[in-house]
């Protein structure tokens, strides 16, 4: 397998605000892969998108990136000069956002927002641009795409637009396409046909995925591996199918547990009490562990770090949690999760 | 073409109510003058006679309501009164004047737009740093400009180096008409400026903070494709509505800087009959000015409606 | 989704949405208050200020120049040109003040009953307020005046029948914000009668805008009577005003200029310090 496409390494988000410091990421190491799906899960507030944001160089004016690197085709960009940055940034890889209608520009057409990158970074001709980007229409799966080209993002549907913006993202031909919560503003049918279009990229092409979330059922589908974040820190990584089924951190498995599932015809919804912790003052010990069910004394004092779990052969499993290696003596509903696994 | 008609017509329609409240409140100016309205009409110089046959003409003995409708009719016939001073129909005197007071305007306009546009993009896109803090204390000190005393200003500071344009008079060919319309516009601009900038800089902030500028930057535009291509229209919308608000206040500075610069406008002519108590005039001026406000507005929403697609037409 | 981002996370929503009442005195607010009360205390101080009578014409003393006991020089009729400037303050500042106070009382008045009670009385308000914002305001105001005769009351009477109107709409709504909120909805939930409702609970919350607003409206009306003063229809001569100075000076703009740039720098300084607390008090509350 050649090069990751993105590597984070302990990456460190900051916001300066009025009151203090607001430090959003901590820490985060991830890699993805081209022709992989890699999945971001958390609650809102977790630092997820900002993750994101920042391996893209696209993060909001306040925020700074204050420590780690980020490694874009084996390449470190956090030291370069911002234009040499966005250069290799934005060939390797592109972004899609949640809300498709404001991501697009409301006064342009959208075939002449798709035929953007390949007229202005590639230097096709006016006519050629506009033939790839009908090509890309197609390939995200619109029918009559020559009909649709000189419309304008308020007239078509949500599920039309978000295409329209994974067509944007191709036109780069990225290798990795982070998306940010894509689906979160659809309707359940028209999820799928969003999530199916990445997944037919990825299978026929090649286009790796980030796909951040707070849903597990979207993650379960389309990812082959996980990251959970917490409080800015991922608290447990490894493949989908492992976490699903033997999850080793106390979150996931009350994130888990909390999927209402329709097959069971008794359910009771284990919500997780207490909220997000205040990501302005440094945390001591788990941010987790104010509201963990299994948390015991150490948990608070000092932070578990992230280190593999079990014997695991199918590849990397990790958590921070000192009790990772002793589910069965968690609580009652987040270890019978952590034992037998949800049904996927 | 017929989608733009048909906002049209919806908006005329509209203006009905506002045009019929404009014709209320100038009738009822000449009712607040203490005294006879036939003789504040007519002038001190009036006969008995002359103010007993005005009293029958007008109905002025009939009630309110009856004097306004048969004001409004007149109204509806273009009868604006007859200037005391020059014995004229209002109508014919304020046909004579309005090019200059438009000449003003379009100037005063295109100049403000091109000294707030630029320096508001500045602001924006160097947000927090030098270029912005000074821009924005420019309203800090030009709030409290009175815009004549800006024109006055002008001319001390220019007419001593430079004496391209002339500081008084409108002359006779459209080159000169020109040419005196440069220095009362820029004062006007001048005036209008720490407003528009203000609400300029937030609304070009409002689209470079937007959703779709973050998709551009991903697309690793540079920044000029995307400032260009991405900003420029948005924000050429929000400006026509900053624009738009701001109408009434650009129309009513007119007033006082064509006195300043003597030019032979609506302005100078309003002034003329508040000297001489040619009431008439008055009344016929203020009408108009409100007339042009609202006009204004309906073209104001018009490219509007233009240049963004997502206003409904039909 | 660039302010979902930072709005996701804990402790940065509830920062930047809210109305904060924090005791701290930013700059700007300072820096104006300060200016503010400098030149009130001038106007007030004048006559400590200076001996000179501002009204106390000398034709002898025609036209000299600044020095020799007259700090900016002597206008045409031989006043003291400095004197007539602090005294100008006391007479514009007060008219400009109190002109903006009846507009206040009575537009807030009418758009918290409009925005509260809604309706006919709302649809009828707004009919009228948009039949007065069809005027330039300024074009309204001389005509007005010219209307009642020249004269300080016919000043407050103009002023109040046209600036009553953006009162009305700032005040009505921020009123259809507030009462959806959720202390207004608990307000009504408990019963209490409506009456105490604007006034304790809706008044407060929405009179900052109102208030802010007030702030650069007395820089407004103090350029209404100032231009008033110029074009001679404003507050009745031999009292000083600055917009009467700017008008008897022009004549000699080129020899004489301080005569009429001295009492446009003073409007400026006004200005300024009253755009300083209006940005100060916004800034203060936290909202943009």
């Amino acid at each position: 397998m050649s090069a990751p496409l993105l590597e984070l390494h302990d990456l460190d988000v900051e916001i300066p605000l009025a009151d203090g410091t607001l430090h959003a990421v901590r820490g985060v190491s991830l890699t993805a892969n081209a022709g992989q799906a890699v999945g971001l899960v958390g609650e809102s507030g977790s630092g997820k998108s900002l993750t994101l944001r920042a391996a893209m160089d696209l993060l909001p004016v306040p925020a700074r990136i204050t420590g780690g690197s980020v490694v874009v085709a084996g390449r470190d960009v956090t030291g370069m000069r911002p234009a040499q940055r966005r250069a290799l940034v934005s060939s390797s890889m592109a972004m899609i956002f949640q809300d498709a209608l404001t991501a697009l520009n409301p006064t342009m057409r959208i075939g002449d927002q798709v035929a953007e990158v390949p007229r202005q970074r590639l230097g096709m001709s006016g006519s050629a641009a506009r033939a790839r980007a009908l090509d890309l229409l197609h390939q995200v799966g619109i029918r009559d795409p020559e009909q649709r080209y000189r419309a304008f993002p308020h007239e078509l549907s949500g599920g039309m637009r978000q295409r329209i913006c994974i067509a944007i993202a191709l036109s780069a031909e990225p290798g990795l396409i982070l998306a940010d919560e894509p689906t979160t503003a659809l309707d359940v049918t028209i999820q799928a046909q969003v999530l199916g279009v990445l997944e037919g990229l990825r299978r026929d092409q090649g286009v790796g995925l980030v796909l951040v979330t707070h849903d597990l059922a979207v993650v379960s589908s389309t990812c082959s591996e996980l990251n959970v974040m917490y409080g800015g820190r991922v608290v447990e990584h490894g493949s989908t199918d492992v976490l699903l089924s033997a999850p080793r951190h106390p979150y996931t498995a009350a994130l888990l547990r909390s999927v209402p599932d329709p097959d069971e015809p008794v359910h009771r919804l284990l919500t997780i009490p207490g909220a997000p912790p205040d990501l302005l003052q440094t945390i001591e010990g788990c941010a987790f562990a104010p509201r963990c069910p299994a948390a015991v004394e150490r948990c608070h004092v000092e932070r578990p770090p992230l280190v593999g779990v079990g014997r695991e052969v199918r590849g990397v499993h990790t958590s921070a949690c000192w009790r990772a290696e002793e589910p069965e003596r968690w609580p009652g509903p987040i270890a019978e999760v952590a034992l037998e696994g949800v049904h996927g | 073409m017929s989608g733009y008609l048909s906002f049209l017509a919806r908006r005329l329609v509209g203006t009905v109510p506002v045009l019929l409240g404009i014709s209320v409140i100038v009738f009822f100016l000449i009712h607040l003058v203490p005294g006879d309205p036939a003789r504040t009409l007519l002038g001190v110089r009036a006969t008995d006679e002359a103010v007993a046959a005005l009293h029958a003409r007008f109905g002025l003995d009939q009630p309110l309501w009856h004097q306004y409708l048969s004001f409004l009719g007149r109204l509806l016939h273009g009868n604006l009164g007859r200037s005391i001073l020059y014995d004229t129909n209002v109508s014919e005197l304020i046909a004579t004047r309005l090019s200059a007071t438009i000449w003003l305007l379009v100037a005063a306009t295109v100049l403000a737009l091109l000294i707030s546009v630029p320096l508001a993009v500045l602001a924006a896109s160097h947000r927090g740093r030098l270029a912005d803090q000074i821009v924005r204390a420019v309203p800090l000190v030009g709030l409290g400009m009175p815009t004549f005393w800006v024109g006055i200003m002008l001319v001390l500071l220019l007419a001593l180096k430079v004496h391209a344009f002339p500081v008084s008079g409108f002359g006779k060919t459209p080159a000169q008409h020109l040419s005196s319309v440069v220095l009362p516009g820029l004062t006007i601009a001048l005036a209008l400026s720490p407003i528009l900038i203000r609400s300029l800089r937030t609304s070009m902030i409002g689209v470079l903070d937007s959703d779709y500028v973050v998709t551009a930057r991903a697309k690793g535009l540079s920044h000029r494709r995307v400032i260009l291509a991405h900003t420029l229209r948005n924000a050429a919308v929000s400006s026509i509505t900053v624009l738009g608000v701001n109408i009434a206040y650009l129309v009513g500075s007119t007033l006082v800087v064509e006195r300043v610069f003597a030019l032979p406008g609506l302005g100078t002519m309003m002034l003329d009959a508040i000297f001489n108590r040619d009431f008439p005039v008055v009344q016929g001026v203020t009408l108009v000015f409100a007339l042009m406000v609202v006009v204004i507005n309906l073209l104001t929403d018009l490219a509007h409606a233009a240049l963004d697609p997502r206003i409904e037409l039909a | 989704m660039t302010a979902a981002p930072l709005a996701g996370l804990p402790g940065v929503a509830g920062r930047t949405a809210t109305t904060r009442r924090s005791l701290r005195l930013n700059p700007t607010l300072v820096a104006g208050l300060v200016l503010l009360a400098l030149i009130v205390l001038v106007g007030v101080a004048a006559p400590l200020i200076t001996r000179w009578d501002p009204v106390q014409q000398d034709l002898t003393s025609s036209l000299l120049p600044p020095g020799g006991g007259h700090l900016l020089g002597t206008d045409l009729l031989g006043r003291d040109v400095f004197a007539r400037l602090i005294y100008s303050a006391r007479v514009d500042l007060r008219v400009g003040a109190l002109a903006v106070l009846l507009p206040f009382v009575i537009g807030t008045t009418l758009g918290l009953l409009a925005g509260w009670f809604g309706g006919w009385f709302d649809a009828v308000l707004m009919r009228l307020v948009d039949m007065v914002v069809a005027f330039p305001s300024f074009v309204l105001i001389i005509a007005l005046v010219f209307a009642l005769g020249q004269g300080t009351t016919s000043i407050y009477v103009a002023i109040t029948l046209v600036g009553w109107v953006a009162y009305a709409r700032i005040v009505r709504g921020e009123v259809l914000v507030a009462k959806e909120q959720e202390y207004a909805l608990a307000a009504r939930a408990s019963g209490l009668p409506t009456w105490r409702i604007l006034l304790r609970h809706l008044l407060p919350n929405v009179l900052l805008q109102a208030f802010v607003f007030a702030m650069s409206d007395v820089v407004l009306s103090i350029l209404a009577i100032v231009t008033l003063g110029y074009l001679g229809l404003g507050v009745p001569p031999p009292t000083p005003d600055w917009g009467s100075m700017i008008a008897e000076g022009q004549g000699f703009v080129f020899t004489k200029w301080y005569l009429t740039a001295a009492p446009g720098f003073a409007v400026v300084l006004v200005g300024l310090a009253l755009a300083l607390v209006a940005d100060g008090t916004v800034q203060r509350s936290g909202r943009r």
